[in-house]
């Protein structure tokens, strides 16, 4: 294990980090503003990736395609939130828990009828191909780097509207207490909308940025789903201060968990079992990290709602 | 007044008594006599069938105690299923095939796994609490893909039933399905015990308003964590079956889908009811079986119509039926 | 001197930037009738909320029956025999009415881990329900569902419940509130019956009902008590009037 190999993995760490972040940013306003479960999260961030690989098979060029992702993301949530979701947003917890199942279920097939199973690709980026020589050996790619570029700059982004704008103020009212921000003559519904929309076109985002360095399939939203529930659980519901901060270690637990697990392991058992028990411990350890968070703080690090 | 007050109390309690009693006992009914009809009728496909309606459906009546009853919404209970499966499928990779042995180690470790995990999961509430339910879930599915001795992704061949004292009762399709009736009979009705006690009492009144009853003086996470491990352990004894039933274990059997079916299940039938998760299991596993024969891609139907549910049929089937009986009922 | 049942001390209370409660210091007598009095936000259901447990102090402590129970939560304090109702009505809606209060008498006889019996049949639970809910007048109501009574027999419901809990202390967080004139008059005499053999913290703005029952009226204002004191005195205290009194007598 040597210092370059673990610096490579820090990084790693980050961009997953990153990645989890854009995707836990919606899905904590959305918890947070409009107490909603929207387990269908993770396919709109699937969709980001299919829509940006069907789109630059159109047009032959990265950023159009991005944009025009971006924009059918939106879309498409916000057809969803008008066919089904806003009729689930008074209804109790169980059943906006079926109905997201049930569209999860849809669109994970629903794509693989439309694309098929096998798994598509994305190029990368003309400008953004190759690697940087991190260290003498060491290469890691460019366009890795710009996720995490990316990731840091929406957060910066988030964080501004956020706390310097109306809407941004009315936001983290509503994820504080949402019945006194409406009983304040606040449209309410508009307010959904906006936090909706934004969060979608935020894992729409992180779809299409991850698309070139994975393959792109069906159910492919929904491990990244999960780990973004861990995310916000972690941090907080409703604080996007907890969803970076919880993004960012967890991406890094997990990674530097899977990668030195086994060497970890081996200072203290015998090279077999270690290669065993290492990928099943790296699994587990992002979910005992939970745990001890929750154990100690039920509302996660950083609650949005004041007590 | 007090007699239409009157008639509506009659009637709403014979409606009741009609759920208490007649509709478990005609759904038990059927069970026991479908490997009858199969014979009769030479579809022997049917006893399959029905052995898999029944292993879920022993899941189905656990996890309807803890949502319909208790309040808590756990996306997690196919990892005491996965839990039970494999113990039966490591036990039998070493050497030990007696259900004597593996059904009793396969709960034990359910609930085990259920009073760890839930010391944590009782102490959150509503939104946390579904998430880490789904969070444990997933912890075990990937612990089981890791075990690369026991089959990892690809899962484990259970190599025979498990005997019952060296007899090799449960080899027998019928004789299994029998003894899984049997199982789904007194999960069943330890359920429907556990509902009227005391202790159901105290659930049932934290499920409607855990802020009065923590005024009043219960410690209402012992109790919640109580229901949680017993749901586990019944999860375990339905792992215990499904590895018997299918003779093969794999990790999807803990996949967060399997816990989504699950719940799926409980609210078809009707959500806090008990004949209810039943009833849902056959139903979910039927339409699945038909709907899967006519397009590969069958979840494209089923997702929407989950969701028409969810808007149109709250009360799942026996909520419909009921609100039928009122409305065109007798006059 | 006897012991006080409930002692406050220097409690302190703030969300964010704003102070609820401002170094509250308060005693209650055993067998009297404490009425807190004050403007709408002045604190007082934070207090109230404080002294049962369900939101932590920050600083200060309360001690209960001579043990400190600062950090005790809400269903310890309650089996000590700290009792309350709420301002808005906390029932259970789906449960009958007798089993709402036969869940209180069940929780002061333990054993509610037992998984067998039908609960609602045991006489030992119903018999001390039924009279905690005689007590309040809605003993013809046992078995109607508790979510279809009307508002006033819900606030009755509610004084059952903390009745039948036993309580050595009753906090009442405005029992009067939103119930016809000729209810509030049923409710004080019940609790002038009560007077004595309960020790009571009264949080209420029907001052009629206040003065009526209070032996000791304390009057907070903006989370700090301004005066604690006889009712005589308090209703003729300028401080007092000019700061909530002068709204609300005519």
């Amino acid at each position: 294990m040597t210092s370059t190999l673990f610096f490579v993995q820090v990084l790693n760490g980050l961009q997953l980090g990153v990645l989890l972040f854009l995707i836990a940013a919606g899905l904590t306003l959305v918890f947070g503003v409009m107490d909603f479960i929207n387990l269908a999260h993770g396919v709109q961030y699937m969709l980001g990736a299919y829509l940006a690989v069907a789109f630059y098979g159109l047009v032959g060029n990265f950023l159009l395609a991005l944009i025009l992702a971006l924009l059918a993301s939106l879309a498409f949530g916000l057809l969803l939130e008008f066919l089904v979701l806003r009729h689930l947003y008074e209804r109790d917890h169980l059943d906006q828990v079926i109905a997201t199942f049930g569209i999860i279920l849809f669109l994970n097939h629903a794509v693989r009828v439309v694309w098929g199973a096998a798994p598509l690709t994305l190029p990368v980026p003309d400008a953004f191909t190759g690697s940087v020589l991190l260290a003498p050996g060491q290469l890691y790619p460019v366009w890795r780097l710009v996720i995490i570029a990316s990731g840091i700059g929406v957060a910066v982004l988030l964080y501004l509207l956020v706390t310097h704008t109306r809407t941004g103020m009315l936001i983290r009212a509503g994820a504080t207490n949402a019945h006194m921000v409406s009983a304040l003559g606040v449209n309410i519904r508009r307010l959904f909308m906006i936090v909706f929309g934004f969060g979608t076109m935020l894992a729409g985002f992180a779809g299409v940025m991850i698309a070139p360095i994975i393959s792109v399939e069906p159910g492919m939203g929904t491990n990244i789903l999960i780990l973004a529930l861990v995310v916000i659980v972690i941090g907080g519901i409703g604080s996007i201060r907890g969803a970076f901060a919880a993004a960012l270690l967890i991406g890094l637990v997990d990674t530097l968990g899977r990668s030195f697990s086994i060497d970890v392991l081996r200072l203290v058992m015998a090279p077999s079992p270690a290669r065993m028990a290492g990928p099943a411990i790296a699994s587990m350890l992002i979910y005992v990290l939970m745990a001890v968070v929750l154990y100690l703080r039920p509302a996660g690090l950083f609650p949005a709602r004041g007590r | 007044m007090a007699g239409a007050a009157a008639a509506t109390a009659g009637e709403a309690g014979l409606l009741r008594a009609r759920r208490d009693i007649v509709l478990p006992a005609v759904v038990f009914l059927v069970f026991a006599l479908l490997p009858a009809f199969a014979m009769l009728t030479a579809r022997h496909y049917l006893v399959d069938t029905g052995t898999r309606i029944m292993v879920f459906a022993v899941s189905a009546v656990a996890l309807d105690l803890l949502v319909g009853y208790a309040g808590l919404i756990s996306f997690g209970q196919a990892a005491f299923i996965g839990l039970g499966a494999y113990t039966v499928g490591i036990l039998s990779a070493e050497g030990i095939g007696d259900a004597l042995v593996s059904l009793p180690v396969a709960i034990a470790i359910s609930m085990l796994f259920a009073f760890v995990t839930g010391v944590v999961c009782v102490r959150t509430k509503g939104v946390y609490f579904i998430m880490i339910t789904l969070a444990f879930g997933q912890m075990v599915y990937f612990i089981a893909t890791s075990l690369a001795p026991y089959g990892g992704d690809n899962g484990l061949t259970v190599g025979a039933r498990s005997t019952i004292a060296g007899w090799q009762v449960l080899k027998n399709d019928t004789a299994f399905y029998y003894f899984t009736l049997l199982c789904m009979l007194a999960t069943y009705l330890l359920c429907r015990v556990l509902i009227v006690s005391r202790f159901g009492r105290v659930l049932r009144g934290a499920s409607e308003n855990p802020t009065r009853m923590a005024t009043i003086g219960f410690t209402v996470r012992r109790f919640q964590l109580v229901a949680y491990v017993i749901a586990g352990g019944i999860g375990g004894l339905s792992g215990f079956l499904l590895a018997n039933s299918a003779e093969f274990v794999a990790p999807a059997y803990m996949a967060w889908q399997q816990s989504g079916e699950l719940i799926v299940m409980v609210i078809l039938g009707g959500v806090g009811t008990l004949d209810g998760a039943i009833i849902g299991s056959a139903v979910y596993l039927l339409a699945e079986e038909w709907l899967s024969g006519m397009t590969e891609n069958w979840q494209v139907i089923f997702g929407p119509l989950l969701v028409l549910v969810v808007l149109f049929a709250r009360g799942g089937l026996i909520g419909l039926c009921a609100w039928a009986w009122r409305r065109f009922g007798h006059a | 001197m006897p012991e006080p049942v409930l002692r406050l001390q220097g409690l302190r209370k703030s969300f964010g930037s704003l102070v609820v409660t401002d170094d509250v210091t308060l005693d209650v007598m055993p067998g009297e009738m404490l009425a807190v009095i004050g403007p709408n936000g002045a604190g007082k259901t934070t207090l109230i909320n404080q002294i049962s447990g369900l939101i932590p102090p920050d600083a200060g402590t309360i001690l209960f029956d001579g043990a400190d129970v600062t950090d005790l939560p809400p269903e310890a304090r309650a089996l000590r025999g700290l009792s309350r109702s709420f301002q808005i009505t906390s029932i259970l809606p789906g449960f009958s009415v007798l089993e709402n209060v036969a869940l209180a008498v069940q929780a002061r006889q333990g054993s509610s881990l037992r998984l067998l019996g039908r609960a609602a049949n045991e006489a030992a639970l119903n018999e001390p329900a039924m009279v905690a809910l005689a007590q309040t007048g809605i003993a013809d109501r046992a078995f109607r569902r508790a979510g279809d009574l009307s508002h006033g027999e819900k606030r009755a419901l509610e004084l059952a419940i903390a009745l039948a809990m036993q309580p050595i202390l009753l906090l009442l967080d405005e029992p009067m509130a939103g119930i016809s004139r000729e209810e509030t008059d049923r409710q004080v005499e019940l609790l002038l019956r009560l007077k004595g053999k309960l020790t009571m913290v009264l949080v209420e703005h029907d001052m009629s009902a206040v003065f009526a029952l209070a032996d000791r009226i304390s009057v907070l204002i903006r989370g700090r008590v301004l005066r604690t004191g006889l009712p005589a005195e308090v209703r003729v205290d300028p401080q007092v009037v000019t700061a909530y009194l002068g709204e609300q007598m005519e």
